[in-house]
Order: C-alpha cells, then sequence, then structure tokens
C-alpha cells in the first residue's frame, strides 16, 4: 500500500513542478516557432528553390513559329515530322527536309536569316533541342500510337503546332533529359495528358484504354521490355 | 526568447516535415535513379533514318557482295548481300569486323612526314599539297640524275584500275620495278600457260563436283572466296560428296571433310603423281583431253613406284590406289590445291601435278570441272610513251630479277626484295612507295625485310592503317579504306566465272585521306611533261566509269558483273615434263629435327589487312593466350622432347627464333610442328600487337626452281623447353 501513496506522491509533485517552472507558453511557443520556421524554409526550398537549382535553361539555335508553318503546309504535322518507308517515325526535320522550300531566305524575320545563313548555305544540320526525347532505355513506337491506335500528336506534345515562339529548352541537370518528361509541375500534378510523359502517363493512358496486354506470365502484364529495351 | 538545443532540435523536425511535403525528395529519388540507370558518360547511339547500301568487300580476294546498314551517315553494321553470286547473303568474321577498320584507331588520319628517327613513330601533319610536292620532288631528283629504275612500288594485287594506274605511273616515270606480294595466283597463272598454252588462270564448279580431292586447301579456312567455300562445304555434306582432305594437320577443313588423309608435309605433288600413276597404270583414264599423254606416262610409270610413293608420302599404297579409283571412277571429280587460303605459291611441280589429274579425269571446262579462264583485261589503256629519261631507266633489268634470266618465268618477285637489298640486287633502291601490302610483316624473312628496307632511302606508304610497313615510312599518304571509295574488284579466288565487284563510297571519307587512285593522278599532273600526258583523267571516278565502260550501269546497278559466257584458254592440256624440281624445307635435319609448317585460321587475317579486335577475341586459347602464341606438337614428339602443354619453349629456325607455348595436339603427323599466321604485328593497335609470333619471321623464301616464286611450305626447326 505505502509503494502506491509514495508514487502517487511523485506525480503529484512532477505537476507541481511544472506548474511552478510557470509560464511555460513562451518556451513553448518558441519551439513551435521554430518548427514552423524550419517548416516554411524547407517548403520553400523544396517548392521553389529546388526546381530553380534543378533545371537549367537552354535558347533553341534561332526562333521558330509552328503556327506559320502549319498555316503553309498541306499535311498538318505530317508535313514535317513524317512517317519513313519503313514506318519509323522522322522526329525533328532534317535540313534537307527544311531546304526544300527555304533554299532561299523567305521573309524577313531574324530568326529565317540566322537559319538560312548559317545553316542551310553552310550545310550544317540545326542542333535542334528536343522538347519531348524520352531516356535511351525508352523504346516509343510513333507507327503503334499515330497509325495504329490513330491517336492524335495533341494528346502527347499539346498544341505546340500553334505555339509562335520557340520556349526555351529547360534540361534537368542531374538527368540530362527534358523537363517536358517529368512535366513543369515540379509536383507531378497534370490537368492535360500532354502535361508530362512519365511512365505512370503511358500507363494510364492504356489503363484509361482498357489496352492492358499480357506479354507477361509473371505479371498477368505487359512485359517490362515491351517499352525496356 | 531563448533559442536551446529543443528549438533546434524543433527546427529540424520542422525542415524534415516540410521537406517531406516538398517535391525535393521524391523528385531526387526519380532522377538519381534515371541518372544511375543512363550514366551520362554512356554512348547513346543517335537516332536516324535507317537504309542499306549495297557494294563489295575488298578485305581479302573472295570480292563477297555486302550490305551496309546505316542510321543517317554512319555505317552501323555489315552484313552479306542476298543474292549475290559470290556469297548470297552470307558473310566472314572479317568483312563483318570491317566498321571497325574504318573507324578504328589503327587508321592513318591525314598525310604525315617521319620527324623523328626511322621506325620511332613521330609524325608531322602535313597538306595534301605538301606531301604530294615531297614525293614529286624526289622523284625529279632520281630522275633528273637518270636514275629512274631505282625507284620501286610495292603493291598487294596487279588486278583492277588502281593497280593498273599504279603500275602505269611507274612506268611513265620510268621504273620497271613494280612488284606485287607473292600469291598463288602468278604460279597458277604459270601451270595454266604451260599446260593449256595461253594466259589465263583456274577456276573450279565446286558447286557441281561430286568427289574432291584437296591438297590442303583449307576448304573451310578461307580457301578462295571463304563464304562461297563454307557454302560448298555444306553442300558437300548435305548431298555426302567424299571430300578428301590431304594435310598434314586436322585443319577444320579437314575436320569438315569426309576423310582426313595426313600426308609428309611437302610431299603433296608427290601423291598427286601417285594417283596420276596409277590412273594411268590400271587405263582408268578418259583422257580425251590431253595431249602428249602416251610420252608423259611412259615417263611417270618409270619414276613412279607405288610403295615408293607410298613411303615418300606417308599414306600407304592401298589407300593411293581406292584415291585413284574413287578419283577416276567419279562423274565430275575435281582436284584443288593451294595451301590454307591458297594465297602463297605451291612450287609449279605440285600445281600441275594437281592440274593434271583434273585432266586426266577429263573435267576440263565443263560443269563440275577445272576451268581454265582466259585473261581477259577489261583496263584497255593506250600504252605508256615513256620520254626520254624514263626510256633509259626503263632498259634496266628488273631488281627482283623477274622475267629475266633464270626467272624468266616469274612476274614479280617481292619474296627476293630483301636479299637484293642486302647487295644481290643489281643496283640499290633509292625509293620505295607501297601500297595495299605490308611488306615488313607479310614477306618470308620478315626480320630481314625490314631491316633491309631501313637501306632504302625513301619509303612512302599508302596504307590506310599503321602497320609494320607504314612505321618504316618516311612519308605516309593515306588510301580511303574501302567503306569510302570507288575501287572495281576483279575476283579470280577459284570461281569458276570471271566477275568484277564494285565498292561505292558507303560512307564520307573520315579522316583526310585520300583515294590512291586520285593521289597517283595529282602526282602525275605536277610530274608534269610525258608522265602527265600518261593520265588523260581528271579525276579517278571518270577513269574508272571510262574504263569500266558498258560493264559501269549494270556494277551500278548490281554491284557486280559476272562474265556469262566463259572464255576458255584451251580445252586441252599439254603434258610434257614430269621431272621438274621439287621444293624442299630450308635447313638440316640433323640439327633441326621437326618440321615447321604455317597453317591459316579464318579467325586471323594474314595479309596487308590486321586482324580486327572483334576476330582476334575469337582466336582459342590454343593459339594465343595473353601475348604467347602457340605451336601445335603431338603429345609424342612433345613427350620425347621433355616437353608438356602449356610449357614455354624456344623455337628455333634457321631463320630465327622465337619464345613460344606448347599446344599438344593429336591431329598433327609426329615430327611436325605447327603455327599459324597472321600474328606477331608490332605495329596496330594493343589488340593486335605483341600477340603471337610473326611466322614468317621464321620461315624464309625458297625458290621453286622452275619459276623463282617463293614456294616455301615450311622450314625446319627445333623445339627447347625454356
Amino acid at each position: 500500500m505505502s509503494t502506491l501513496d509514495e508514487k502517487a506522491t511523485e506525480v503529484m509533485d512532477d505537476d507541481a513542478a511544472h506548474k511552478k517552472n510557470g509560464n511555460d507558453s513562451g518556451a513553448s511557443g518558441t519551439i513551435i516557432l521554430f518548427f514552423i520556421i524550419g517548416f516554411a524554409a524547407s517548403m520553400v526550398v523544396g517548392w521553389v528553390v529546388f526546381p530553380k537549382l534543378l533545371y537549367s535553361q537552354k535558347e533553341q539555335p534561332f526562333n521558330f513559329n509552328h503556327a506559320l508553318h502549319v498555316e503553309e503546309v498541306s499535311d498538318g504535322c505530317e508535313s514535317c515530322h513524317f512517317f519513313r518507308d519503313d514506318g519509323s517515325f522522322s522526329g525533328i526535320p532534317k535540313l534537307a527536309q527544311c531546304t526544300e522550300c527555304h533554299e532561299e531566305t523567305m521573309g524577313e524575320s531574324e530568326a529565317e536569316a540566322v537559319f538560312v545563313e548559317q545553316y542551310v548555305w553552310k550545310e550544317r544540320e540545326v542542333p535542334w533541342l528536343s522538347y519531348s526525347r524520352q531516356p535511351d532505355c525508352v523504346f516509343f513506337s510513333h507507327a503503334a500510337h499515330i497509325k495504329g491506335a490513330e491517336m492524335d500528336c495533341v494528346t502527347c506534345h499539346g498544341h505546340i503546332g500553334e505555339s509562335e515562339s520557340a520556349r526555351p529548352y529547360e534540361y534537368n541537370r542531374i538527368t540530362g533529359y527534358s523537363r517536358d518528361i517529368w512535366g513543369k509541375n515540379i509536383a507531378g500534378f497534370k490537368k492535360n495528358s500532354w502535361d508530362r510523359m512519365k511512365m505512370d502517363d503511358c500507363a494510364q493512358c492504356h489503363k484509361e484504354a482498357g489496352l492492358i496486354h499480357m506479354s507477361s506470365v509473371q505479371t498477368n502484364r505487359d512485359a517490362c521490355f515491351v517499352c525496356h529495351k | 526568447m531563448k533559442v536551446d538545443r529543443r528549438s533546434f532540435l524543433s527546427f529540424v523536425i520542422g525542415g524534415a516535415a516540410g521537406t517531406a511535403l516538398s517535391p525535393l525528395p521524391w523528385k531526387l529519388m526519380d532522377d538519381s535513379s534515371i541518372w544511375s540507370q543512363m550514366w551520362p558518360w554512356t554512348p547513346v547511339p543517335p537516332d536516324g533514318e535507317v537504309v542499306y547500301e549495297a557494294s563489295t568487300c575488298s578485305l581479302c580476294p573472295g570480292g563477297c557482295g555486302i550490305s551496309v546498314r546505316k542510321i543517317d551517315n554512319r555505317a552501323v553494321k555489315i552484313e552479306g548481300q542476298k543474292g549475290h553470286p559470290i556469297n548470297d547473303g552470307g558473310m566472314c568474321m572479317l568483312g563483318l569486323s570491317g566498321l571497325q577498320l574504318l573507324y578504328g584507331p589503327t587508321r592513318i588520319k591525314s598525310p604525315m612526314k617521319r620527324i623523328g628517327e626511322r621506325g620511332e613513330g613521330k609524325w608531322q601533319k602535313i597538306s595534301w599539297e605538301e606531301a604530294i610536292g615531297l614525293v614529286t620532288k624526289k622523284l625529279t631528283d632520281i630522275r633528273d640524275k637518270g636514275e629512274a629504275h631505282t625507284v620501286a612500288a610495292i603493291s598487294g594485287s596487279d588486278k583492277g584500275t588502281v593497280p593498273a594506274l599504279f603500275k602505269r605511273f611507274m612506268t611513265a616515270v620510268g621504273s620497271p620495278n613494280f612488284m606485287c606480294t607473292p600469291s598463288r595466283q602468278f604460279a597458277d597463272q604459270l601451270a595454266v600457260n604451260k599446260l593449256f598454252g595461253g594466259a589465263g588462270y583456274t577456276g573450279f564448279d565446286l558447286e557441281n563436283a561430286d568427289y574432291i580431292l584437296s591438297f590442303g586447301s583449307g576448304i573451310a579456312d578461307g580457301w578462295g572466296a571463304p563464304v562461297r567455300m563454307f557454302k560448298v562445304c555444306s553442300h558437300w555434306k548435305e548431298k555426302n560428296i567424299p571430300v578428301v582432305q590431304i594435310e598434314p594437320r586436322l585443319s577444320n577443313s579437314a575436320a569438315k571433310a569426309s576423310r582426313w588423309l595426313p600426308i609428309n608435309p611437302g610431299t603433296e605433288a608427290d601423291l598427286a603423281l601417285g594417283i596420276a600413276a596409277v590412273m594411268l597404270s590400271k587405263n582408268w583414264v578418259e583422257g580425251d583431253s590431253v595431249s602428249g599423254l602416251r610420252k608423259w606416262k611412259k615417263d611417270l610409270l618409270a619414276q613412279f613406284d607405288l610403295q615408293q610413293v607410298a613411303q615418300i608420302t606417308g599414306v600407304d599404297a592401298d589407300t593411293i590406289v581406292e584415291l585413284a579409283k574413287g578419283f577416276a571412277k567419279a562423274n565430275r571429280p575435281l582436284a584443288i590445291c593451294g595451301r590454307g587460303k591458297g594465297q602463297k605459291a605451291e612450287s609449279l611441280r605440285e600445281t600441275m601435278a594437281v592440274y593434271a589429274l583434273n585432266a586426266l579425269a577429263d573435267n576440263l571446262n565443263q560443269t563440275g570441272g577445272m576451268w581454265a579462264i582466259s585473261e581477259s583485261d577489261y583496263i584497255d589503256w593506250p600504252d605508256v610513251r615513256p620520254d626520254k629519261l624514263a626510256s633509259e631507266s626503263l632498259r634496266q633489268p628488273r631488281f627482283d630479277g623477274a622475267g629475266s634470266g633464270q626467272y624468266a618465268e616469274a612476274r614479280y618477285l617481292a619474296s627476293r626484295l630483301a636479299q637484293g637489298l642486302e647487295g644481290d640486287g643489281p643496283y640499290p633502291l633509292q625509293m620505295l612507295m607501297v601500297a595495299d601490302a605490308n611488306p615488313c610483316h607479310e614477306l618470308p624473312d620478315a626480320k630481314k625485310v625490314q631491316a633491309a628496307l631501313a637501306k632504302i632511302g625513301f619509303i612512302v606508304s599508302f596504307s590506310s592503317f599503321q602497320d609494320e610497313t607504314a612505321a618504316m615510312a618516311d612519308l605516309l599518304l593515306p588510301n580511303h579504306v574501302y567503306l569510302e571509295r570507288y575501287e572495281d574488284v576483279p575476283v579470280g579466288a577459284g570461281l569458276p566465272q570471271p566477275a568484277i565487284g564494285l565498292t561505292k563510297p558507303i560512307v564520307s571519307p573520315q579522316f583526310n585521306t585520300r583515294h590512291l587512285g586520285e593521289t597517283l593522278l595529282a602526282l602525275a599532273k605536277t610530274m608534269g611533261g610525258g608522265i602527265a600526258e600518261a593520265f588523260v583523267w581528271d579525276d579517278y571516278e571518270s577513269c574508272l566509269q571510262e574504263t569500266l565502260a558498258d560493264k559501269w550501269d549494270t556494277l551500278m546497278e548490281d554491284g557486280v558483273w559476272v562474265e556469262s559466257d566463259v572464255d576458255t584458254v584451251s580445252n586441252s592440256v599439254k603434258l610434257a615434263a614430269v621431272n621438274q624440281p621439287g621444293v624442299n624445307a630450308e635447313g638440316d635435319p640433323s640439327s633441326f629435327p621437326l618440321l615447321l609448317v604455317p597453317y591459316d585460321s579464318i579467325r586471323i587475317s594474314s595479309g596487308y589487312i590486321g586482324d580486327a579486335p572483334f576476330m582476334i577475341k575469337t582466336v582459342a586459347d590454343t593459339v594465343i593466350k595473353g601475348k604467347d602464341g602457340f605451336v601445335e606438337i603431338n603429345p609424342q614428339t612433345a613427350s620425347a622432347a621433355g616437353l608438356s602443354d602449356g610449357d614455354l619453349a624456344t623455337l628455333t629456325t634457321p631463320r630465327g627464333a622465337a619464345a613460344v607455348r606448347v599446344h599438344c595436339f593429336e591431329g598433327i603427323k609426329p615430327g611436325v610442328i605447327a603455327m599459324v599466321q597472321g600474328l606477331g604485328h608490332t605495329a596496330y593497335d594493343g589488340f593486335l600487337a605483341g600477340k603471337g609470333v610473326n611466322i614468317n619471321e621464321l620461315i624464309g623464301p625458297v625458290e621453286d626452281p622452275s619459276s623463282g616464286y617463293d614456294a616455301a611450305w615450311g622450314i625446319r626447326a627445333k623445339l627447347a623447353k625454356a
């Protein structure tokens, strides 16, 4: 019995001690304040500073007006970004294609002058920076999506065909890949189907379209090597 | 406000919570995994348009059709061309490795002149104009002194427009000394001339033959057009066609044959004549196509005793009779010769004995038989009219002696080069130009050749690669490699029909190199006068197009031109002498008890082209291990010499000594040792240099008394534990 009493007294003493040390709200306020400072600072670092540090920018060799070109050509995007005879996708046009029209300066823009003088006349390929280049381990067939599934370019590439100037090319300093793959939003949130080009985005679209293949016996889904070579 | 430990901890916890709720850790995790999966320093081949372009491989005499896979302007793979008359889609290792020769580090990237001591490897890049100027000045100086004959040239071939331009240039300058590296081609041409009485060479319809006697020919080791031969071997196997491989060593060819006869090395001619004697004595000879048979038969039978042949060759008498019967009774029997890859001459006696067998079997110029194809040169340029200086020098004898005196029958004798330079030649040489050849490695007694070349004042190499001879040169004028240039490739290589392939520029020149044809035209132009007049073409391409005339369109379209109506030398042979002298191995049997023979491997390139890294990786570690080269030896012979497998030993021949390792191999005759050809390079890159032993340093030339051609098939040797 006596042992229990002693313990009870100790507890009471402890409580009393806390009260006595008194005006405790100051100290805990400081602690909370520091918690908030730490929290806020790291949020600022994570959400604002980090993306700025992570990504670097490069300008394209000269400005390019997609909207203007789309108006001039007859076959939409495929006029320049076409499929080769063997079904492979040509991607960014080579100089030879451009010179089919641009042998001489067309129009008076500064970009046109740079293009013709620096590249056409010197027969140098334009070192375009590709916004949508996937990492080397990704196999992606344009033919399967455009010809096979009859998708349009906008679904993945957005309204780039309506752009009047080439936005700066942003790339990840660690991986070296374009920012468009992860998406502009650092948290990875997206509103449109073309906002991100990560594996989850492939999977999402395939799921929505009910395209769950089963090439892997183990997982009952598509095997890794369907896309990762 | 007091900042204490608690506040600090609180700050850290707040920071951690904030960080966890920010994208930072999650994004970093993703990025670092992408980074580590695709290290930025891992090369990523650029994407582009895939195209296939057709051309011809000229790395060996086979002339296969190739189809090169390109991504935009980069060649990324060489495949065999489907439907091509020579290789029909097939490809050998060397052909597949061609891109390593194109892009590899052994290319000479620009014209260069030597600035250090000869062989020191110190070079200075110069412009093409300066390089052409240097050669022109040197040649003009020599010519002005009336010594144009002291200029010599060594070429890897004398067929096609580029060697023809080279030869023409030498004549115009006034030098009679255009030489080719030794080749079986010349022994073959001589034998055809003697037997058929006209200029020509042989072809073999192996696809349609039904009994094959191969006198050491590497039917599965690179003889003739190697890919055609692989296909023929498979065809023989499928059809159960008897193939008898006669050679002292169980080569791949012997293993593929239906029967292997280990013969005493160097006695192939005796066996062939022995078989002929049996056929004649048993009256198994049809012989409609042979003139002089009665006398030849009498001479032969008088000389040949079956038991004696059996003793000489090591093939027992019953077997010889069996072979004679098999060969005589077959519908379309065919005998071939040319050891290994058939790149080196055998004796005229041997060549003629084997061709005589074909004549006796009455298989000349017909399906499944041996063809004697007329030398029909499509290169029909007007003769050079040498100017006064040149005419005088051209009256001088050839440096190698070919074409006159005891060597009247020989065309070129590059194997006599070293001897000539050591003082045996009619005059010293002041200048040497080398194209598509590597005499410092491929000529017999290579070390002596290298030492002798040091006596030549000025050496110009047109090699595309940093080979041993280029290392000895004073001036390098690198040629494009075959994937960067147009060139006609006339194909002999044992095909029953004459064919010409065309190499095309698959990629633009990778370095500051120049087509040898263009270099020669530029040299002629700057030399001026009569020399310039001998070269009427503006550039090599127009020369080629004009020369090929009506064949050009076919070649541009199909890449190959094949003569369908074969012009033969003659349908009958004249058999005359039986008693041509044979060729013995150099060395005294009492001090050198063993016989060293070279062998060829399809995995090791043994001519001017060095082995590519892809190929050297496939060589078994019983051929080279680390840096050590092996000799093959019968376990019986090895144990008698106190050697066991893998031992280090010193191999000594009358020409030199080398450290080797011993590979005990049941598939080689006792008393014979064998070593592969094509190793022991000192030049090229780390994949090739310093590996194995160059057998050409251990074997010297042995002149065939009938022609003067080097017909060495081996050398006496001894092996002692190191």
